[in-house]
């Protein structure tokens, strides 16, 4: 079976300055693949180029076994979502609206919607617990309704590739879990694979099938999440002292920061230790 | 719900033919009011070729009130449809459809056209807007590429080319001494008084093309208030769809500008106003900015033409003198 994504040696820039370099993967259909890695390390751009939003420099990128150009934005609309991390906050539509928006890629120059594309949108608001909230209008939303409504915006838009640009960022622990919980039924029950960019590494450790550590446009590690969250890869990532060990929860990584003084104190003890 | 007739087209209708009701109405009312008296009646019967009024109410009808209640209603169309696509293309509640400096361009074509001492039709016409598709172009150059995207570089852009012309337009009047003086002021004022059907018919050629263009693009205006990352994602090619628009709006505007003066206010209030009583939705509020828009052109005409004692006033003064209050109104009114 073709990979839905499949990319060799991206290079990509911003002017002259290079963001991705030699950056290559296959994702495999019905995967929950996430990216993880410190800012400025492109996990971004790669998402965005994926979306056809940005161009790459060089390289070659198929998604679902067809080279990016030769897809239509509308086709490639067909297979692939995208949930943004910011979304404009004064949007004047109601959520059913918004939502049902999303079949525009299919439906003719007007967007007159057919009976099979309402009960689209409100299957995609039922699967994301948005119902409630159908005829409220998208500026009187907390952040986590939006981010929910923007899923189940994409949900609606029946691609097969569902990508997510830190869809947990702003959100607190109990909506985290409901937004990752979500995708994992999404893949589990329509099949549908998922691409997320993340900078929360535990949330990455325990939903992901498999990550992708990046650091300065090159990938430092890609593998399961055991392989790629060791100490020795992330503090070579992260630059910064970290605490890998196993989660109480089950056969997962656990990464706790450690902050300076604790550092302090372990390095105080070591010392008073060596002390005679 | 049946597959064939979905719940936006009914909107659509119901709201076209509710504003089409006021749109006829007013037009009659423009075409039988005027400094010569009201006389209803008779127009009426005259218009639907019932009975003959007398030859002088005739010509009154046909030659005069007739072609400038048509020029009102294309001019009221296309200058709210206008600031509709400029305000959703520039994603600015500010945004009118003289924002990007066509008016003043086609003001430049227009003065020089008064001095050069041509014919007001079609010769300061053609001027005029000869003026504004100049502007157009210069502006389309000076963005062109990747940067027509940022759409902060095409409106910034777009307002210093308007306040470069404004000032030029100034430099023009200030050296200018006799009464082709008042010609330029008057021309400025936005005016409907020279109206002749030769004229309407082709600024009705310019105005109708572009406006069931910019119709076809209605939910695609939709996807753009999303912003362009996400409307991308969604299979509108945003670099196509903003040329587009931008063009086939600028054209019909200019054709406006050139045809009577820069009107003012029109492309701002009508889809303001329009929005807050039917919705965010352009495939809406497209036909709602044609219809509604002449609808208020025409009414303020009305007024231009019988609220003075003697002569009249243009009408860019009162759509402007009533526009500003109602949208303050309406503004305090939905917040």
């Amino acid at each position: 079976m073709k990979p839905s994504i499949q990319a060799t040696s991206i290079h990509a820039a911003y002017g002259t300055i290079p963001v991705l370099q030699d950056v290559s993967f296959s994702i495999h259909k019905g995967e929950f693949f996430i990216v993880i890695g410190p800012n400025g390390s492109g996990k971004t751009t790669l998402l965005k180029i994926l979306s056809a939003i940005t161009p790459f420099k060089s390289g070659t990128l198929e998604i679902a076994g067809t080279p990016m150009g030769k897809y239509s934005r509308r086709s490639l609309a067909r297979i692939m979502a995208l949930v943004p991390q910011t979304v404009p906050e004064d949007l004047p539509f109601t959520v059913r609206e918004l939502i049902l928006m999303a079949r525009a890629p299919r439906m003719g120059l007007l967007g007159l919607e057919r009976e099979q594309d309402i009960r689209l949108a409100e299957e995609a608001m039922a699967f994301t617990g948005v119902e409630p909230l159908a005829e409220r209008k998208m500026d009187q939303l907390s952040g986590g309704e939006r981010q929910r409504v923007f899923i189940a915006r994409a949900i609606c838009q029946e691609p097969q590739i569902i990508l997510l640009d830190e869809p947990t960022a702003a959100l607190d622990l109990a909506h985290q879990v409901r937004v990752m919980d979500l995708m994992e039924k999404l893949r589990e029950e329509k099949g549908l694979t998922v691409v997320m960019v993340s900078h929360d590494i535990n949330l990455a450790a325990m939903y992901g099938n498999r990550l992708m550590l990046l650091k300065k446009g090159r990938i430092v590690k890609m593998g399961l999440p055991a392989e790629v969250l060791t100490f020795k890869t992330l503090e070579e990532a992260y630059e910064c002292p970290l605490l890998v060990d196993e989660s109480p929860l089950g056969n997962f990584q656990r990464v706790t920061l450690v902050p300076r003084k604790f550092i302090d104190e372990r390095l105080q003890s070591m010392t008073t230790q060596k002390k005679p | 719900m049946k597959n064939n007739n979905p719940r936006i087209l009914k909107r659509i209708w119901i709201i076209s033919a509710l504003l089409l009701v006021v749109l006829i109405i007013t037009m009659a009312l423009g075409i039988s009011v005027g400094s010569t008296g009201s006389n209803i009646k008779e127009t009426l019967f005259s218009l639907m070729g019932l009975e003959k009024a007398d030859p002088m109410l005739e010509t009154i009808i046909w030659r005069i009130r007739l072609p400038r209640v048509f020029l009102a209603t294309l001019v009221g169309a296309a200058l709210s449809l206008g600031g509709l696509v400029f305000q959703a293309l520039l994603r600015n509640p500010l945004a009118e459809p003289y924002i990007l400096g066509i008016s003043s361009g086609s003001g430049i074509g227009a003065i020089m056209g008064i001095l050069t001492g041509l014919s007001p039709f079609p010769g300061v016409s053609l001027a005029a807007f000869t003026g504004s598709i100049a502007t157009l172009l210069l502006l389309l150059f000076m963005t062109s590429g990747k940067t027509l995207l940022k759409k902060n570089i095409l409106l910034l852009s777009g307002v210093m080319v308007n306040a470069f012309c404004a000032a030029f337009i100034m430099f023009l009047i200030s050296i200018t001494q006799d009464d082709r003086l008042h010609n330029i002021i008057f021309w400025l004022m936005g005016d409907l008084s020279m109206a002749d059907l030769q004229q309407v018919w082709l600024l009705a050629a310019v105005v109708v093309p572009c406006a069931v263009l910019i119709f076809s693009l209605s939910n695609t205006m939709n996807l753009f208030l999303m912003g362009k990352e996400l409307a991308q994602t969604m299979g509108v090619n945003i670099k196509v769809i903003t040329a587009t628009l931008l063009v086939a709006t600028s054209i019909m505007v200019s054709a406006t500008v050139a045809a009577c003066g820069p009107i003012g206010f029109v492309g701002l209030v009508i889809p303001h106003l329009l929005r807050l009583v039917v919705g965010p939705d352009h495939r809406v509020l497209v036909p709602a900015c044609l219809l509604g828009g002449s609808s208020y052109v025409v009414l303020c005409d009305i007024l231009a033409r019988t609220l003075p004692e003697q002569g009249e006033m243009p009408a860019g003064v009162i759509t402007a003198m009533i526009g500003a209050p109602l949208f303050i109104i309406l503004l305090k009114k939905s917040s």
